[in-house]
């Protein structure tokens, strides 16, 4: 049997399995700590650093921490708050988010998280970079206008063979993640949807898809990102 | 109360914007009680005759006389509010800016599908009377200090209502949920 542990967030005493990932043990006692490029189900990777806490009172990302007994933790100091709104505005000051043409608008995770903490202009200036956009996969169209270069797809997306649909070519602040158009060609509409599920913004859409949830039903419409988790 | 004085300006926006303040509906006699308009399309005065307690800006700066107006708001009005996507971060013209300027003019006046026969001489317009296009559409954050952002494509005639009440009335300005969108 599953030994459990006892720790405390934000003062709440909290019981989890022991090695558990923070992010889900959180959600578990009924707290939400933003994340981003975090997945459930597929290996952590702490690169968007949204899930800042402190641990012990040491910054460290929630989605690589696992539970151990005794530990303190706190979710939400105004520092936190502010480094996270930084978080979003470089990601939105970083690449070309013209949220009213984008086909995931209403339902995309990062748009949610500027909601949430209503992030209206960056204090960074608007980078504009140019960057290409994708149509010639038969299945999927990938808009790397609005990557933010989380990874999702890479560590999640795989073919009935296991072979990675998504790989990134180049380094630092010009990487690219790319659809290999070998592994892609053939993938199911399924998979397809999968893949544009599991990018949290609008850089994976499939083919002939898209605004076919009307404003007003899409998922962030009317309730703020981790609602569901903490009221 | 002395009545409040707003001033509004469409910059490189569509007007869609100010089709959004209009779209308070019939608040708006309740509005008038409470405000006096200056320079704004919607009563066509075209120069400042006044200082304004709240200048509203719709879209971003694409050419010199954005920037000249977006200045001439800043010194007129204590309060600046922008209002929607474009004068937020550029919005749809901010499409050009990931293109040189004289691709993108290059393609609009003498190469692109429809213009071939239509420009023998091959003129980029360039009367001095027509604004100087500037080299990419700039927010207007990055060009003079913005006090307040109420987002949206148009922003939710509700929020600009809330948000105006707020202004007028020195209310705390809260920005709800429902109302807050980008699109
Ligand atoms: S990916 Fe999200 S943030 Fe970017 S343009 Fe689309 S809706 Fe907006
Ligand atoms: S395509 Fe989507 S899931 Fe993949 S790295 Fe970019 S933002 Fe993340």
């Amino acid at each position: 049997m599953a030994s459990f542990v006892k720790f405390t967030i934000n003062g709440k005493t909290c019981l989890a399995e022991e090695g558990a990932q923070l992010v889900e043990a959180a959600k578990e006692n009924g707290i939400y700590i933003p994340t981003l490029c975090n997945y459930p189900g597929i290996p952590p990777k702490g690169s968007c650093r949204i899930c800042t806490v402190l641990v012990n009172g040491i910054g460290q990302t929630a989605c690589t921490t696992k539970v151990v007994e005794g530990m303190t933790v706190q979710t939400s100091t105004p520092e936190l708050e502010e480094f996270r709104k930084s978080v979003i505005e470089i990601l939105f000051a970083e690449g070309n988010h013209l949220c009213p043409s984008c086909e995931k608008s209403g339902s995309c995770e990062l748009q949610a998280l500027a909601y949430r903490y209503r992030v209206t202009v960056p204090h960074f200036p608007y980078l504009f970079p140019k960057r290409d956009v994708e149509a010639w996969h038969p299945k999927l169209v990938k808009d790397h206008n609005r990557c933010i270069q989380c990874k999702r797809c890479i560590r999640g997306i795989r073919n009935g063979k296991g072979q990675a649909l998504f790989a990134f070519g180049k380094r630092g602040d010009k990487v690219v993640i790319n659809i290999d158009p070998e592994t892609s060609r053939d993938i199911s509409d399924a998979l397809a949807q999968e893949a544009m599920d599991m990018c949290p913004v609008g850089a994976i859409l499939r083919k002939e898809k898209g605004f076919d949830v009307p404003i007003g039903k899409r998922k962030f419409d009317r309730q703020p990102i981790g609602s569901d988790i903490q009221a | 109360m002395a009545k409040k004085i707003i001033a509004t300006t469409s910059l490189a926006g569509c007007f869609g914007c100010h089709m959004s303040i209009l779209d308070i509906d019939e608040r708006i006699l309740d509005l008038i009680e409470l405000v006096e308009f200056n320079k704004s399309p919607i009563d066509d005065i075209k120069t400042f005759t006044k200082e304004c307690d709240i200048g509203i800006i719709e879209g971003g700066c694409c050419n010199d006389e954005n920037v000249h107006t977006l200045l001439e708001f800043r010194k007129h009005c204590k309060t600046l509010v922008v209002i929607g996507e474009c004068a937020m971060m550029g919005g749809l013209p901010s499409m050009r800016n990931t293109i040189p300027l004289k691709e993108c003019l290059d393609e609009a006046y003498l190469n692109g599908p429809t213009v071939a026969d239509c420009n023998p001489q091959k003129i980029i317009p360039n009367d001095p009377d027509i604004p100087k296009i500037l080299n990419r559409v700039y927010p207007c954050h990055e060009i003079v200090k913005i006090d307040v952002f109420l987002p949206g494509c148009p922003p939710r005639a509700d929020l600009i209502w809330d948000a105006l009440v707020a202004l007028v009335t020195g209310a705390e300005l809260k920005l709800p949920y429902t109302t807050f969108k980008f699109d």
